[in-house]
């Protein structure tokens, strides 16, 4: 595992995931304009967790970058998210 | 006028603005490219785009406007609606060409 995928991992424990999948794309993404201006990595992630029970997909989806705050500014280049509660996955 | 000024007329003057990098004819971008064509598989054909790689101010701005580290960002008569995976599975819902659809009037 990468370094930053590690980190991103440590992160989310934050949000208690029942499951979480994780997949660094940034090899398949590597030179394209974006990614050579930013350096950061391209990510997919699927997190399930309780917390996200009776939360929209826009308040799902904050509640992960808050807990990345601070990898999202230069780590992260681009974060493909699926939060699902339990009961979805 | 302070950038934020500017977002929020943009947003509330046109009803359906994505800000995205690059544009639906040449995006810059893979999730620009897709939030682009949702848009026009929804029926909106000519969205109003703003492309941040053209105005540094806006793409940081935009970022603090909707409290959203990501770009491409859809706004809807004014509000915002979400990033690309957002997009994608309202697409898939129909929520977001109804949406779309009321927006449109």
């Amino acid at each position: 595992m990468t370094p930053t995928a590690d980190l991103i991992k440590r992160r989310l424990e934050a949000l208690h995931p029942t499951a979480l999948h994780l997949v660094d794309d940034s090899a398949a993404h590597a030179g394209h304009a974006g990614a050579r201006e930013s350096g950061g990595g391209h990510f997919h992630l699927t997190i399930v967790s309780d917390a996200f029970q009776g939360k929209t997909l826009v308040a799902r989806h904050r509640m992960v970058y808050t807990a990345l705050a601070d990898l999202m500014q230069q780590k992260i280049h681009a974060l493909q998210i699926e939060a699902m509660t339990p009961d979805q996955f | 006028m302070s950038i934020q000024d500017t977002i929020r007329e943009q947003v509330t003057a046109h009803p359906v603005v994505l800000y995205m990098k690059g544009s639906p004819q040449f995006p810059m971008c893979g999730f620009s490219a897709n939030a682009a064509q949702i848009l026009k598989a929804c029926g909106v054909d000519k969205p109003f785009t703003v492309d941040v790689l053209q105005n540094p101010e806006i793409r940081q701005g935009i970022k603090e406007f909707a409290n959203w580290p990501t770009i491409p960002q859809l706004y809807i008569k004014g509000e915002f609606v979400g990033g690309s995976d957002i997009m994608r599975e309202m697409y898939e819902s129909g929520e977001l060409k109804q949406m779309l659809d009321t927006a449109k009037g």
